[in-house]
């Protein structure tokens, strides 16, 4: 593991930015936390580092998560980030947006949008059939799944249609191009999981 | 509120661009980097159409290069890279977008002159 820093927010969309150059650049802008330190995991304690932040409004909580929270604000998500240095976080710590600065690359994790059952053309870009040539109800079509008494059966993880989205998805390596402090929103480059409105993770890069 | 905070970065109007209405005859200057040289291109011709979308909007023009051929280029408002934009005739025109320009040549596609706008001069 690494030491990982990370914040929730909500997805608020997308727009364009212009670079010093007077180029575009795609950016999603993300209102992200304030968030409360929740409760702090460590080895000695739990078997592994991590911290559990909280963030969001929940106007009426039951009293196991009253109790959880202690003094902390009736935050309405709670997520755990893996990171070694989880002994330095105190309960009740706040984290802003300030731990991000232009030009950090990030990882932004969220529920991608459900497509419903989806074909297999949509889902894993399959080419279909051939639209002419005397076809008929092969446009879409998945084609063979497989050969004949050998070996008799459909292989396992076949790729087929079924159900598409609405899953957890992780983007890395996403730059981030604007912090604003004060309002709580950061700009990245490039798209991220979700509808508008949906919660996000967002911590530093795991893998640069 | 999540609309607004869209617009935290979107950039302030260029003050370099009047109001801009289609038929207008412009001049945009327009900056143009090559390799690690910048120089200024003008670009003269009629405002077809402007889309708006905040930080997308932006507005096409229209000219009649050599030969004949009609040559259209769509400019970001919020660019940077668009120095200043002058208006040189004004056109009284119906429609938003005046697509109908590309299906005439020479004389057909004139437009008839909007003297007001040199009026409140």
């Amino acid at each position: 593991m690494a030491k990982r820093k990370g914040l929730l927010g909500k997805k608020i969309g997308m727009t364009r930015l212009f670079t010093e150059t007077g180029e575009v650049q795609p950016v999603t802008i993300i209102q992200l936390g304030p968030c409360y330190v929740t409760q702090v995991k460590t080895v000695a304690t739990d078997g592994y580092n991590a911290i559990q932040i909280g963030y969001g409004h929940k106007p009426r909580l039951n009293k196991p998560e009253a109790g959880h929270l202690g003094s902390n604000p009736p935050v309405r998500y709670l997520r755990e980030i893996r990171t070694d240095d989880a002994a330095e976080y105190q309960v009740g710590q706040v984290i802003d947006v300030s731990v991000f600065k232009p030009g950090d690359l990030v990882d932004v994790t969220g529920t991608s949008k459900g497509k419903g059952f989806a074909g297999a053309v949509k889902r894993y870009g399959f080419r279909g059939g051939p639209k002419t040539h005397g076809q008929s109800d092969r446009h879409r079509a998945v084609g063979s799944i497989g050969s004949t008494t050998t070996p008799g059966r459909v292989f396992k993880g076949l790729r087929a249609p079924g159900h598409m989205g609405n899953r957890r998805t992780t983007v890395l390596n996403l730059e981030v191009v604007k912090v604003d402090v004060e309002r709580n929103v950061i700009a990245v480059r490039g798209a991220v999981p979700g509808p508008t409105g949906g919660l996000l993770l967002v911590r530093n890069a795991i893998k640069s | 509120m999540t609309q607004e905070l869209l617009k935290v970065w979107d950039p302030q109007p260029n003050p370099n661009i009047p109001e801009l209405h289609p038929g207008d005859t412009v001049r945009v200057h327009a900056r143009i980097v090559e390799g690690d040289r910048e120089r200024i291109q003008v670009f003269q011709g009629v405002v077809m159409r402007i889309r708006g979308g905040g930080a997308n909007a932006n507005f096409t023009v229209r000219r009649i290069a050599a030969h004949g051929i009609g040559v259209e280029r769509t400019f970001l408002f919020n660019s940077p890279r668009i120095e200043r934009v002058e208006v040189l005739r004004r056109a009284k025109v119906r429609r938003a977008q005046l697509y109908f320009l590309r299906k005439y040549r020479g004389k057909a596609a004139r437009l008839k002159e909007d003297r007001s706008l040199f009026e409140d001069k």
